[in-house]
């Protein structure tokens, strides 16, 4: 087992690497040109020639993506073209702010998507059932963006309980951090769960079906046990996929829960950036976000193992 | 007599009061800043934090007036070849640095020579500065500039520390070394800019607040609901459809301006193969788009009326907009007669704009309009960046789009319209109208220029290479508690005077 996951850990780099190609690829294919976007409205012919010798945009794209990876092995991810802040810079102040929201984002989720599913599984047919698949088609098909918007106008226009927006490091103020970053958390949290409830209802209901099943209640196993120990258990593995997708997601910025909330977090960074071709912005932020995604997908194997004793054999 | 004088008493006392008491000013922005260097950034946004960081040489009065900042008096000699200006005495940058003559040589040179500069072109007319006496500096012109003073009262006239310059050269925007009225203390990006009040400012006495935090929220509908929980205290850029709401609000107000940038179609003359069309090659064709469209009637509809329809570079508000030319009213009629005279019924052409709300909605209103005098127009949407690149490619038949604006008419044609100009997209040229804007450059007799103009702006209402539509206005929300918020036209932000009350 061990080797199995250094033999994944060492994978980790050409799938990195293969990845940095296709985003660096791909922005040269978007239509603008960064030196005019960043050369203002007055689009000075001095400045815009002066932008392209110094970032190397008059180079072809091998070479440009060589200096850049060059740069990346040295620890320097580049500068942003639009602020001249370094990237690392902007990783380092973002960073925590995407796990934050993403973690918070996905607990409420499971708190919510995992007991409503179980429950509606057992109590199938009922008008539980029935009230647990209707609220999770709601949370589906209400967009963020909207939501988003309502809960500002109820609980901050209103009701005046929490900040409309803004962002406030948990190590400065921890309760403004929280009272910030609650309403965000609740808008993408509720979405995934729907989804989690779906799925965890379906899976339970395949494996009370399943034989083992059958056999633990034959053997006289008590239904709380049957139901925890060997149903729940199982039922979880495609819930863990589910959940470690939504995961990476959330890592890789929810665009229009930060912009609705203004939480400086990936999601309005990489649009930004995109907008203003603000290549090494993007390039960055792809960078980590997709690593991030990868070591998520890593644990997510591993806890399988944990989960299904027929995985670890 | 005496109750003037304990009015004012009074008035003082609130004054020191409200200095006593620890206040913070939050202002909500449409857009996060870019580099915050004055030489390197180009945004608006950028501008209104430098309003309150840096001090200018010179700063405009809400009439477009120049009025004084760090210089104190002015004079142009040797045909305006010269300028000589008085600086402030006691003036400190916020590292502690003197402000005099030298600085102000330094800042000029800064501008000039460094490599990311973006300010060069504003700079171009000024050969050499001299340090007459630590309070005296004199602009030597390469040739006469009349455009100097507007150039000095904004980014290019900011002054930063020379030595804080010096020891960080292109990284200044870092933390930026001004001599404003607040002093940097942080930036997140895209989230908020934080300043805090420099007491040895030399108007400290007007500064009513001790902290200034500029937060970037993108979504209108988001920041004025930050301004209705009382998260922020003002904010820039009032969507035109929230105005009934806030004006229905008795915690909130709303100010506004015209603005000094316009909103038009702008056409390609002569700029490649696309130019070849009825549109982009016979006058007759443009005035019948022109006259199809009912500006008052596309201002009502679009933005309920919140902007100011306009027909020339300079909204009617300007001392230079050309009287004898008044908004066209529409007239389908003369329009459809037109195209049938210049061959062009039916006439097809392609509109890019850009992807956003407001765009679109003027979009498809120009478009129902134009099609009732006979255009078929065909819309296409665009993202910025890339529109920008097809116009000066010349790869577009029309665009609508506007230029934001500048406090001297000059920043709202010479580059468009002249034959070498650097934003001359429709690559229109005529000698005559070459001749008549570099002469308005070069006078300071304001007189002279608004005649120099009038002529300018009846070629171009002939030839049309740009159709006006409307001056946008600047439009603000304030809580009711803030006081003494002054709008200029130039859009910034001037805390001097502003303060809460409790």
């Amino acid at each position: 087992m061990l080797a199995y996951f250094l033999r994944r850990l060492v994978g980790i780099v050409p799938t990195v690497v293969l990845v940095s190609m296709f985003v660096f690829a791909l922005q040269q294919m978007l239509p603008g040109d960064p030196a005019l976007a960043l050369a203002g409205e007055e689009r000075d012919p001095e400045s815009i020639a002066y932008i392209r010798e110094k970032y190397h945009l008059n180079e072809p794209i091998w070479v440009q993506y060589g200096y850049w990876m060059g740069g990346v092995l040295k620890g320097d991810l580049g500068i942003s073209l639009r602020t001249n802040i370094p990237v690392t810079e902007l990783l380092v102040q973002k960073l925590p702010v995407t796990i934050q929201l993403a973690l918070m984002a996905i607990a409420i989720a499971l708190l919510i998507g995992i007991p409503m599913g179980v429950l509606s599984a057992l109590k199938r047919g009922t008008p539980l059932d029935w009230l647990a698949n209707v609220t999770a088609l709601s949370g589906l098909s209400i967009p963020n963006f909207w939501l988003g918007v309502l809960l500002i106008l109820l609980v901050s226009v209103k009701l005046g309980w929490l900040p409309a927006s803004g962002y406030e490091s948990p190590f400065d103020d921890p309760v403004q951090n929280l009272k910030t970053m609650i309403m965000p958390a609740f808008v993408l949290g509720t979405a995934i769960a729907a989804t989690m409830m779906r799925h965890t209802r379906s899976a339970m209901l395949e494996v009370l079906r399943s034989d083992y099943v059958r056999t633990a209640r034959a053997k006289g196993v008590r239904e709380r046990f049957v139901i925890l120990r060997h149903a729940f258990r199982n039922a979880l593995i495609p819930v863990v996929t589910i959940g470690t997708l939504q995961l990476g997601e959330l890592l890789a910025g929810a665009v229009l829960t930060e912009q609705v909330f203004t939480i400086p977090g990936f999601g309005k960074q990489i649009v930004d950036a995109v907008f203003n071709r603000d290549y090494a912005v993007v390039q960055g932020v792809v960078l980590c976000s997709s690593l991030a995604f990868i070591l998520l997908n890593l644990v997510a194997d591993m806890a399988y193992f944990f989960l299904n004793p027929r995985i670890r054999a | 007599m005496t109750r003037k004088l304990s009015l004012a008493v009074a008035a003082g006392m609130m004054l020191i009061g409200s200095a006593a008491s620890a206040e913070t000013l939050r202002i909500g922005l449409a857009d996060d800043p870019d580099v915050l260097d004055p030489d390197q950034s180009r945004t608006f946004v950028g501008r209104i934090v430098y309003t309150a960081l840096c001090d200018k040489l010179v700063d405009i009065d809400p009439d477009l007036n120049f009025v004084p900042q760090l210089a104190t008096a002015w004079e142009w000699s040797d045909g305006g070849k010269t300028l000589t200006m008085k600086l402030r005495d006691g003036v400190t940058f916020h590292d502690g640095e003197k402000f005099d003559a030298a600085a102000v040589k330094a800042n000029i040179e800064r501008s000039k020579t460094l490599p990311e500069s973006r300010r060069k072109s504003e700079v171009k007319s000024i050969d050499t500065v001299d340090v007459v006496d630590p309070l005296t500096v004199r602009f030597n012109l390469k040739a006469p500039d009349a455009t100097l003073l507007a150039t000095l009262s904004d980014r290019a006239g900011m002054m930063v520390s020379p030595k804080a310059a010096a020891e960080a050269g292109a990284g200044l925007g870092a933390k930026l070394v001004c001599s404003g009225p607040f002093k940097f203390v942080e930036r997140v990006q895209q989230d908020r800019i934080v300043l805090e009040k420099f007491p040895a400012h030399w108007n400290a006495a007007n500064i009513h607040f001790d902290q200034v935090i500029y937060r970037t929220i993108p979504d209108s509908t988001v920041r004025l609901a930050n301004l209705q929980a009382g998260d922020l205290d003002m904010l820039e850029r009032l969507s035109p459809p929230d105005i009934a709401t806030v004006k229905a609000d008795s915690k909130l107000q709303v100010v506004d301006v015209v603005g000094l940038g316009y909103q038009g179609i702008t056409i390609n003359n002569n700029n490649g193969e696309r130019s070849k069309t009825p549109l982009g090659q016979d006058p007759r064709v443009r005035k019948a788009l022109e006259l199809s469209i009912d500006r008052a009637a596309l201002n009502q509809v679009v933005f309920d009326g919140a902007h100011l329809p306009g027909n020339q570079f300079v909204s009617p508000q300007s001392q230079f907009y050309n009287q004898a030319i008044p908004v066209p009213a529409r007239d389908v009629a003369k329009a459809k007669a037109l195209l049938k005279e210049a061959g062009a019924e039916g006439f097809s052409f392609e509109m890019q704009f850009p992807n956003n709300p407001d765009m679109t909605r003027a979009a498809q209103v120009i478009q129902a309009m134009a099609a009732e005098a006979g255009f078929d127009v065909k819309l296409r949407a665009t993202e910025f960046a890339t529109m920008l690149k097809e116009q000066s490619a010349g790869n577009y038949q029309a665009t609508e789009v506007g230029w934001s604006g500048r406090v001297d008419p000059d920043g709202n044609i010479h580059a468009f319209a002249t034959c070498k100009g650097g934003i001359n997209d429709t690559k229109y040229c005529n000698p005559e109208v070459d001749k008549l804007l570099d002469a308005a450059r070069q006078t300071n007799d304001v007189a002279e220029r608004k005649k120099l103009y009038a002529s300018a702006i009846e070629i171009l209402d002939r030839e049309r290479p740009i159709i006006y539509l409307y001056h946008p206005k600047w439009i603000w929300a304030l809580s009711s508690k803030l006081q003494g918020y002054k709008p200029y036209p130039d859009a910034m932000i001037r805390l001097e005077g502003m303060k809460k009350a409790s």
